[in-house]
């Protein structure tokens, strides 16, 4: 029987420690050591997501990450190498998460809920994120059941956050799909326009909640 | 522009105005002689006008200069002290601060009266003679840095022993310090007025201010009619100080001050023109002003060549052009008498002095030389002197000015008379060899007379004439004109003496006989011609190939040294053999000049020697004898100047006469030149040297820092993992010790890393537009375990600009902060943080309610590894701080620390700069609103 988790790391330690807070919290977990045999693991059916370290012996875990995905498993990121540009790419190849080494457990439990709720919800009509619900579909937002009139850009901006709440989105992707791609440099069309979301949005704009900021990297949707 | 140049009075016609012009523009036939034209400005301009696109040097000199107010007299007397006392006493009152430089004032009680409101700079006493002299105390002033300073005299000549030899440099290097100078000066001491004012006084001005010191100056003509100044004069109100009216008993004759007085007035109006001149050329309004007009002066080794520089110096100034003066290198000049050469090292100096770039160039005539200039340099317009050869010379070397006019099409020829003062004997150097060849001549001539009474009896005496010939040629090939015309001579008396018929005597029977003498003359005179021009160019040839090689031979040698000692001694030894000096080189060894490297190698340098080698290197200009400062040094000196940098000084010393003569002058540029080039590349390749092995050293530094990342991370998340995974477990004291330890152990090794990047360099700030309030929540997410219970207040209003930053940097300057702040206040307590827009930018401020910094701690505060006594309670390496520091530096932000004014507990601040704040797009450009 194939565990729902997957921990590819080369450390022994590392993968029982891992597995064992995994174990506590209710999640069985295999275990790969090599980036060959995690693939092999990955394939297998049954397998959910994958926790994959980038520094394996052989070969360079980034790689992995499209692979995998394109298994349809998600994907959480432990990275020991915390430069900005890594974990950047790494989300821009579809990872859905990733925490740094050294890490919380409490932190790296919370990902992993975070990640299979999402694959169990499902890209539904309806989103939900604390007090908001966001309809796609009829470009509808709705605060405490009362609608919130958006412009154009912000109900774009808001809706990519959407598409995958919780995960980090980077900057590259929000500014291409909401300005297209001769933007992808314009951060601060992103902060102005973030700033002008959390106006109509959080209770308290100066310190939100909805809206989740990862430096150097991108923004996340609470939920 | 005619009207600067109408002859007003006689004597600056005369002495001064070219002779004629001759100018004939291209495409038009030749004119069978010169054209005469009435005046000079008639044949300026047939370029269209147009505005020069780069603002003026005069301008761009200005700035940051002090401003240079002359008040212009005609003679002493006029009341320029007085007037500029006034001046000053105006500047006063608006609240300037002026002092006295210097003002002499000659015990006038009126005089010193209007001194006395002044604070006066306390003249340097400096004994001379018997009497003791005062001189402007140079340094005092500089020191005393006042925004005005009046300095009387501007032609005043220093007593030896002050920085520069004459106050204008005085004044020169006043105002490079920024301060404004207001000076008096007379008419006569215009250095290209020289000759004009010598010509009607009857005497010599010593006392000059060279041209360029008006250029950018504000000229006021201190004005008095000439009767007025003579009443003056004879009520004893005026005290005779200038040798010019000591020398001259007439000096204040009606005719002569109402010369000086049209001379200072015109002097005015030429600097006011040519500043409107250069004001329309840097605004680019119209005008019509002359470009593009480029004048040539063409020197020889004539006695009257400084008045056709001056003249020429003129003529520029009213063309606004560029001037240089040429000095062709013939073969002649390589025979000229050394009388002949200091005239021509005398006329390029003073040439230099006004203004004129200087060139030699070797050729074979003077026309092919002046020729080739003209061509090559695109001048529109030749000055040149009228000579006053015999006929006899001209008709042999030719005459230049024929030669200019007919040759060169739509160039302005502007001939001037020479005038003679003295006359040198330039005969060519008579040659030891000389008697050498009359006697060779002789015993030639003896042998083929008797070789021929010999032959002649199987001959016939007509065939013996053509024997005369060898000894002719003979002479003419090894030794020249003379001999040979003496050979000539002697052949043809030998062969009419024993030949010809009458036998025996001198007398000539046959007309026939006198034919064959003629020839034989014409033979001599046309062989030596011929040979003699051969050997000088092949003397002149051979001295240029010699140059060139020995260049060569410098550049190869140098190029093969890579040390400086070996530069140095290369140097030294070819600039000396070369040029026949002694030779010097100074290098900066620990912030001092010190000997690289001399020939001879015992060369000592007095402390004036090395005061000029320190200004050569300062200033990048020339110093010491023969130059314009600090000429009481027996060395030139002159900057190695590179794109670097000055790297050096090269000082050459003669025993006598000038140090570098100005025929080698061009050698000597040169050989600076490949000095300064062989000590830029010494310097580059030690830079690049040092840069290789920083670089091994960073990627050194690298390799450890991503194996410390990578090696000790592993474990290190380990141990925090299981630290946690036996806190919840075990529940037992030691074990929540164990996970609180380890996050500490993590934190610490956070910032190891952090500031090893720093340190290297590795972390380079990567800028992007951040909103405070997103770089807190995110700062405040990460530290959430860390706050042990204490309260975090935001206050961080959602309208402050966006700023820079770099948000790895930013978010680990919030961590440290934040952290710190919650590490030396009490639990519970709140910790605030503070966003304000400020006059100056913005700033962000983590206060905390603890105990305070002690007194003075804020300023060790931010060294890397101090921790503040008295507040550590619980302990760390302060390297938290340091990295706040750092990264604050790194991104160009301001940094504080300080105690909070309302209550007890310590501040830090970060500061954002306007120029760091984002504006930002309007939210509606980006489609936000």
């Amino acid at each position: 029987m194939t565990a729902p988790l997957l921990i590819i790391d080369d450390e022994p330690a590392i993968r029982r420690l891992v597995r064992g807070a995994l174990d506590r919290a209710g999640f069985a977990a295999d275990e790969a050591s090599t980036a060959a045999d995690g693939l092999a693991a990955a394939r297998r059916a049954g397998c959910e997501l994958v926790l994959l370290d980038l520094g394996l012996p052989d070969r360079d875990g980034i790689e992995l990450v499209p692979l995998i995905k394109a298994m349809d498993r998600a994907v959480i990121v432990l990275t020991a190498r915390d430069t900005t540009a890594e974990k950047v790419s790494a989300l821009d190849l579809g990872a859905d998460d990733y925490v740094v080494k050294p890490f919380d457990t409490e932190e790296l439990l919370a990902r992993v809920r975070a990640a299979l709720r999402r694959r169990g919800a499902g890209a539904g009509a309806l989103v939900t994120a604390g007090a908001i619900t966001i309809d796609a579909a009829r470009h509808e937002v709705h605060r405490d059941g009362i609608a919130i009139s958006l412009t154009r850009k912000e109900f774009a901006l808001l809706a990519e956050l959407a598409r995958f709440p919780g995960r980090v989105i980077t900057h590259t992707q929000l500014l291409r799909s909401v300005w297209g791609a001769g933007h992808t440099d314009d951060v601060e069309y992103l902060r102005v326009t973030v700033r002008s979301l959390r106006r109509k949005l959080e209770p308290d704009p100066a310190q939100p909640t909805l809206i989740r900021n990862e430096p150097g990297i991108g923004y996340r949707l609470m939920d | 522009m005619a009207a600067i140049f109408r002859p007003v009075s006689i004597s600056y016609c005369r002495n001064s105005m070219p002779g004629y012009c001759a100018v004939r523009p291209a495409n038009t036939p030749r004119a069978t002689g010169p054209i005469r034209f009435g005046y000079i400005g008639t044949v300026i301009n047939d370029a269209a006008p147009q505005p020069s696109p780069d603002i003026s040097p005069r301008d761009s000199r200005r700035e940051g200069r002090g401003r240079l107010k002359i008040l212009l007299g005609a003679a002493p007397g006029v009341g320029k002290t007085f007037k500029m006392l006034r001046d000053g006493a105006d500047l006063l009152r608006t609240g300037r601060d002026v002092v006295v430089g210097i003002v002499e004032t000659h015990g006038s009680a009126e005089t010193e009266a209007l001194a006395a409101p002044f604070e006066t700079i306390a003249p340097r006493t400096i004994a001379s003679g018997v009497d003791t002299v005062a001189e402007l105390d140079l340094d005092a002033l500089l020191a005393r840095n006042p925004q005005v300073a009046l300095i009387d005299d501007l032609a005043h000549n220093n007593v030896a022993g002050g920085r520069h030899p004459k106050r204008w440099q005085d004044i020169d290097e006043i105002r490079g310090a920024g301060i404004d100078v207001v000076t008096t000066v007379n008419i006569q001491h215009v250095e290209s007025l020289g000759d004009i004012v010598a010509g009607f006084l009857r005497i010599r001005i010593l006392e000059t201010v060279p041209d360029s010191v008006f250029d950018d100056a504000e000229i006021e003509v201190v004005d008095l009619p000439p009767d007025e100044l003579i009443a003056r004069l004879q009520a004893g109100k005026v005290y005779l100080s200038d040798d010019a009216t000591r020398a001259n008993p007439h000096f204040y004759s009606k005719s002569n001050l109402s010369a000086l007085r049209e001379l200072a007035l015109r002097r005015a109006a030429q600097t006011v023109d040519r500043q409107m001149l250069d004001h329309l050329r840097s605004t680019g309004e119209g005008g019509s002003f002359s470009a593009g007009v480029r004048l040539i002066v063409a020197i020889g080794d004539q006695p009257g060549s400084d008045n056709l520089i001056r003249a020429a110096k003129r003529l520029a100034d009213a063309l606004g052009a560029q001037w240089t003066a040429v000095s062709v290198e013939t073969p002649r000049t390589a025979s000229l008498s050394p009388a002949a050469r200091a005239t021509l090292a005398a006329s390029l100096k003073l040439a230099t002095t006004l203004g004129a770039a200087i060139v030699t160039v070797p050729a074979p005539t003077v026309m092919a030389g002046l020729r080739a200039m003209i061509i090559e340099s695109q001048a529109t317009a030749v000055v040149i002197g009228k000579s006053r050869r015999s006929w006899w010379f001209e008709l042999r070397h030719g005459s230049v000015v024929d030669a200019l006019v007919r040759d060169l099409d739509g160039v302005a020829v502007h001939v001037v008379p020479a005038t003679m003062t003295a006359r040198h004997d330039d005969t060519p150097v008579k040659r030891p060899w000389a008697t050498r060849g009359i006697a060779f001549a002789a015993a030639t001539v003896t042998l083929t007379t008797v070789l021929a009474w010999i032959v002649a009896p199987f001959t016939g005496p007509n065939s013996i004439d053509l024997l005369y010939l060898l000894p002719v040629i003979a002479t003419a090939t090894l030794f020249g004109l003379r001999p040979s015309l003496f050979a000539s001579l002697a052949a043809a008396l030998a062969y009419n003496f024993f030949f010809l018929l009458p036998l025996y005597t001198f007398t000539i029977e046959d007309p026939q006989n006198m034919v064959t003498l003629v020839v034989l003359v014409i033979v001599a005179t046309v062989a030596s011609q011929l040979t003699g021009r051969l050997q000088r160019e092949a003397t002149v040839g051979v001295r240029m190939a010699n140059e060139n090689a020995a260049l060569a031979a410098f550049g190869q040698r140098l190029a093969a040294v890579s040390d400086e000692a070996g530069t140095a001694r290369i140097v030294c030894d070819e600039v000396g053999r070369l040029l026949h000096v002694s030779t010097i080189l100074l290098a900066r060894k620990d912030g001092k000049l010190t000997i690289a490297g001399a020939n001879p190698a015992d060369v000592v340098l007095d402390p004036i020697d090395h005061a000029a080698a320190d200004w050569a290197f300062d200033r990048g200009e020339p110093a010491g004898r023969d130059t314009t400062t600090i000429t009481a040094s027996d060395w030139q000196f002159h900057p190695l100047a590179t794109s670097m940098g000055v790297l050096g000084v090269i000082g050459v010393g003669a025993d006598h006469g000038e140090p570098v003569p100005s025929d080698r002058r061009l050698l000597f540029t040169t050989l600076i030149g490949q000095a300064a080039l062989a000590h830029e590349r010494l310097r580059a390749e030690a830079d690049l040297r040092e840069l290789v092995a920083l670089k091994q050293r960073d990627e050194l530094r690298a390799t450890l820092l991503s194996s410390i990342g990578h090696d000790l991370k592993t474990p290190l998340t380990a141990v925090v993992a299981a630290a946690e995974a036996m806190a919840t477990t075990q529940r037992s004291p030691e074990a929540a010790l164990l996970k609180s330890e380890a996050r500490r152990l993590r934190r610490v090794f956070d910032n190891l890393v952090e500031m090893t990047r720093l340190e290297t360099g590795a972390a380079g700030a990567g800028m992007e537009a951040t909103d405070l309030v997103d770089a807190i929540g995110g700062a405040v997410h990460d530290l959430r375990a860390d706050l042990g219970g204490h309260k975090l207040v935001l206050d961080v209003p959602a309208s402050l600009p966006l700023v820079e930053a770099d948000p790895r940097m930013l978010n680990h300057i919030l961590v440290n902060l934040v952290g710190n702040a919650a590490k030396f206040s009490a639990a519970g307590t709140p910790i605030t943080i503070q966003g304000r827009r400020t006059a100056s930018g913005v700033t962000l401020a983590v206060i905390d309610a603890g105990p305070g910094l002690p007194p003075g701690g804020a300023d060790i505060l931010f060294e890397r590894f101090t921790r503040v006594t008295g507040t550590d309670m619980t302990g760390g390496t302060g390297l938290g701080l340091a990295i706040v520091k750092g990264f604050a530096t790194a991104m160009g932000l301001g940094v504080r620390a300080g105690n909070r004014t309302d209550g007890d507990g310590a501040m830090f601040a970060l500061d954002w700069p306007e120029t760091l704040l984002r504006h930002g797009p309007a939210a509606d450009t980006v489609g936000a609103g």
